[in-house]
Parts: C-alpha cells; sequence; structure tokens
C-alpha cells in the first residue's frame, strides 16, 4: 500500500489521561504506511461543555480547528477521540448544509471556514481506506488467550446522520479489525451501552453505577478484556474500576485497552511504545501472552497432532479388549 | 405529576422557539416510548423523555426549565437513533438545556459547574487543563476531594500534567468565546 498523509487531531485527553491512546495509534499508523500530520497549534474542540452553552459557539470552537486543517491542503483529518469527531462533524455538516449557520460561526472566527474538511474516525480509516486485508497482513504476532468484548461507546456511530459510519445500533468495525489481526472477540450485548459519559466528576455515582454494567456484560460474553475507541470510555471503566468494586460491592479486574493497542501487540510493537504500562488495571498477562505466529502455527499443530493420537489410542484399547 | 390547566398554562411561543432552535418537529412525537425505553440515564431523570417530549408538545415552559433531565441527559444519542419519527431528541434536550441556562434556571448545579469550568480552562489555555478543571471544580463545589484518591495513580503513570500547556494561539481561542458572548448579549 502506498504511503497516505493525512492530518492528525489528537485531541486534549490524548495529551493527558489518554496518551496511551495517542501513543499506540501513531504506532499503528506508521506500521500502516500512513504519514500523520498535526495540525499547527490546534485548539480544544469544545466536546460536551459547549454545545450545553450555544449550538452557533460550540461549532465555532470546532471550526477554528477545521479551518487550520483546511489550510493545511490535506482533506481528511482523523480523530481518535469520538467526542472530538463529533464536534468536528457537525460543525462541519452544519456549515456545509445551512449557509445561515456558516455564517454565524464564520463571524466568530478569525479565519473562516469553507466546509474543504472531511472528519474520519480512525476506525473508519482502518476499514475503508487501508482496509482489513492490509491491517491483517502485518501481523506478526498471536495473542492466544485473549477474548475480547469491542465497546464502542454512545458516539462513534450516532446518531447515522452525524456519524455517517458503521451500524447504529450494532457497529462492527472494531470487531472486524481485532478479527482481522487474528484476535478472538466475544459477542458483546453493551457495545453501545453508554459508561456515564462526562458525569465521572459531577455525578460519580451515576457513571459507577452505568460503568459496572458494562463491565459485567462483558465477562459475561466470555471476554477477558474490553476494547475501546474512546477516551472518556477507557477512563471511566479503567480509572474508575476502583470506584465501582468499593462503591458497587464488585471484585472487577479487567483490563481496558485501546484497540490501537491491541492491534500495536499483534504487529510485534514494543508494550512500551504502545503506553501498555500507562494502563491502571495492569494488562500484562496480556503481554506476557504474546506469542508469535509460527509458535502459535506450532501450537496448532501439536494440538491436532494430539487430537489424532487421541483417536488413536481408543483404537488399541477396543483391540485389546476384543482380544481378551 | 400534578393536574394541568392547559387553558393558561400553555406556552405557545416557547413551543416555537423550541422547535426553531432545535431545527427539529416535536410535534410529531406520538408518545411510542422509544426513546425512554433504550436511555440509559431514565432511572436518574425526574421526568423520562417521552415525558418531556409530551411536556413540549403541551407549551410546560417551566416544568422543563426545572427539570434535572434536562441537565443529566448525557447526549447519548440513543433516543435520536431511535425515534421512528426521526426527531433529533437528543438535539431537543441540548437545546432545552441551553434555553434553561440562558434563563439561569440551573437545577443540577454541580453539572454545569462542570461544564463551565472546563471551558474556562479551555478559554484560558486553549487547550483543556485535565488537571486545573478538576481543581477548579473542586475549589467552586465545595466537593474539595471528589476523585482525589485517583490523583496518585494517574500521576504514577505520569498521565496528568501538574500545569497548563498554553497554545500560542490561545487569545483567538478567547475571541471566540468574547465575541459569542458580546452577540448573546446584543441579541438579549
Amino acid at each position: 500500500m502506498a504511503d497516505r498523509e493525512y492530518a492528525y487531531y489528537s485531541g486534549c485527553s490524548l495529551e493527558g489521561t489518554a496518551v496511551e491512546y495517542d501513543m499506540s495509534m501513531r504506532e499503528v499508523f506508521k506500521a500502516l504506511g500512513l504519514t500523520l500530520r498535526e495540525p499547527e497549534d490546534w485548539s480544544c474542540c469544545g466536546s460536551t461543555p459547549a454545545h450545553t452553552v450555544d449550538h452557533v459557539f460550540a461549532a465555532a470552537l470546532a471550526a477554528r480547528n477545521l479551518s487550520i486543517i483546511e489550510k493545511m491542503g490535506t482533506q481528511t483529518v482523523t480523530v481518535p477521540c469520538p467526542s472530538c469527531l463529533s464536534a468536528f462533524k457537525r460543525a462541519h455538516l452544519g456549515m456545509t448544509g445551512d449557509e445561515s449557520f456558516k455564517e454565524k460561526v464564520n463571524d466568530l472566527l478569525d479565519e473562516p471556514y469553507n466546509g474543504g474538511v472531511n472528519p474520519k474516525s480512525t476506525l473508519q480509516i482502518m476499514v475503508e481506506d487501508i482496509g482489513l486485508e492490509a491491517v491483517g497482513n502485518k501481523v506478526t504476532h498471536a495473542l492466544p488467550d485473549l477474548v475480547v468484548a469491542p465497546y464502542y461507546g454512545c458516539i462513534l456511530t450516532r446518531p447515522p446522520e452525524i456519524a455517517q459510519f458503521d451500524d447504529p445500533e450494532n457497529p462492527m468495525s472494531m470487531d472486524n479489525i481485532l478479527e482481522a489481526v487474528g484476535v478472538r472477540v466475544s459477542p458483546f450485548a453493551f457495545k453501545l451501552e453508554c459508561c456515564g459519559a462526562a458525569f465521572g466528576v459531577p455525578k460519580r455515582e451515576m457513571v459507577n453505577q452505568l460503568s459496572s454494567k458494562v463491565l459485567s456484560m462483558a465477562i459475561d460474553s466470555g471476554a477477558n478484556c474490553i476494547a475501546v475507541a474512546c477516551p472518556l470510555c477507557q477512563q471511566n471503566l479503567d480509572l474508575r474500576q476502583s470506584q465501582v468494586n468499593s462503591t458497587m460491592g464488585t471484585n472487577f479486574n479487567i483490563p481496558i485497552l485501546y484497540f490501537s493497542q491491541i492491534v500495536g501487540l499483534t504487529y510485534g510493537l514494543s508494550p512500551k511504545a504502545l503506553g501498555l504500562d500507562k494502563l491502571i488495571v495492569s494488562a500484562d498477562h496480556i503481554v506476557r501472552s504474546r506469542i508469535t505466529v509460527q509458535e502459535m502455527e506450532q501450537r496448532k499443530q501439536a494440538e491436532i497432532e494430539k487430537e489424532k493420537a487421541a483417536k488413536a489410542k481408543p483404537k488399541k484399547d477396543e483391540i485389546k479388549a476384543e482380544e481378551t | 405529576m400534578d393536574a394541568l390547566n392547559l387553558s393558561t398554562s400553555i406556552d405557545w411561543a416557547f413551543i416555537d422557539k423550541v422547535a426553531e432552535e432545535s431545527g427539529g418537529t416535536p410535534s410529531l412525537c406520538y408518545q411510542c416510548g422509544n426513546c425512554t425505553a433504550g436511555c440509559p440515564y431514565t432511572h436518574y431523570f425526574d421526568y423520562p423523555v417521552s415525558q418531556v417530549m409530551r411536556l413540549l408538545q403541551m407549551g410546560q415552559k417551566e416544568t422543563i426549565l426545572s427539570s434535572k433531565a434536562i441537565w443529566l441527559c448525557a447526549t447519548c444519542e440513543t433516543c435520536t437513533t431511535r425515534c421512528p419519527c426521526e426527531i433529533d431528541v437528543a438535539k431537543i434536550m441540548d437545546t432545552l438545556r441551553i434555553i434553561a441556562r440562558r434563563e439561569n434556571k440551573i437545577s443540577e448545579k454541580d453539572v454545569k459547574l462542570f461544564y463551565d469550568s472546563f471551558l474556562e480552562s479551555m478559554k484560558a489555555h486553549g487547550r483543556l487543563f485535565e488537571m486545573g478543571t478538576l481543581m477548579a471544580y473542586n475549589l467552586k463545589s465545595g466537593h474539595f476531594l471528589a476523585d482525589a484518591e485517583l490523583g496518585p495513580k494517574v500521576m504514577q503513570k505520569g498521565k496528568v500534567s501538574l500545569f497548563p500547556k498554553n497554545i500560542v494561539g490561545k487569545d483567538k481561542v478567547a475571541k471566540i468565546f468574547t465575541r459569542f458572548q458580546e452577540k448573546a448579549k446584543k441579541h438579549g
């Protein structure tokens, strides 16, 4: 696959509490031959707080960044955080679909946004632009003991008119990527159920209750790890897992990895470079269970032979029984 | 809920205003309850979202703007995704919250305070300063030790900065705030 260039808007949390999402996403995209260009002096997208104030104001905070990206001459911006992505998509679709809205937003900006940028999630880039086959071709390692519950969170694929990607009720992009890199995926019924979103600080008990349902359903689905694509979901499920345990009387100890960290592990990338040591609930056993694809093949072969031997053995017993 | 006298309590202008600002058509709602059935927050709401929609059709401005529901909606978009009438329910909830904010009717003060701390941090630095936002919230809300036990965990992992990172164009971001406030003042 030829090298491709994208604008890459990481967003505020990927410089802080979600730094491992940024580290692993950059590593994986590099392995896939993508060149990422960071928009110069980007600012916060406004996220949830801005749209509780005013829709034009919220769009302007996002559009300041779209205007910077537009000037870079790069058509597509890829955005790992669903909240940033949603802010960008709303601003972009609002401004390209409604001339008076565009005017009102641009009135708040120094540099206008003219509608020339296409915001896409990192999952969308991997599925649509790179393709599952190319994603799978880079795999050098296997994680044989891992069963992953893919957790999309609320707004990555919703509402469909804004997200314009994947299925709003049963998304499969993360499932398909994880399966393409050889990871086992569990049938997880809560892939879209809300974790409590931005209420972690002001309404902690709500987040603890909602997150506990997500964690418990993931375990019931047979998973021993949850894959996420959202910094807030990760924070609520990983950092707050101890709070969930103490307030809900549970005993969860399930690692919450960004999907990019899991993909990176199958590409043989170093756990340190993928920020695995940044997780609060340890994923060390997942890293330790990693083997090369050749070893995996040998294991499979050995298993097949063992099965053959087991099938052959009763025959001998049968013969003996006949003899006596 | 108490009995309503609709001949005296319907605020027609409010119905029109919400429809206009949200760009939606709340009148299409026929109370099927699909939004409420899917809402992960309905357990915490004083009025389930389908009832908020009905109250809106009946122009019950005061009841809606003082409800907890409009502040406890997380904009998860389940309602919008599942509405058979294709009403953007989440955007209507968002619009109601915006109007409540404008009219200074804040039923969930901590939620608003957290959003405000976030925006103030953004206005000051251009990007979100996570630690500063939490500290500002804790001081203003009086919940001085909210999430204090998580601090050492994230610090140990090198995931939070103790100092803000100011972007070069932070003044340009702040200008978006001031321009918006000036325009809002002008239009009342």
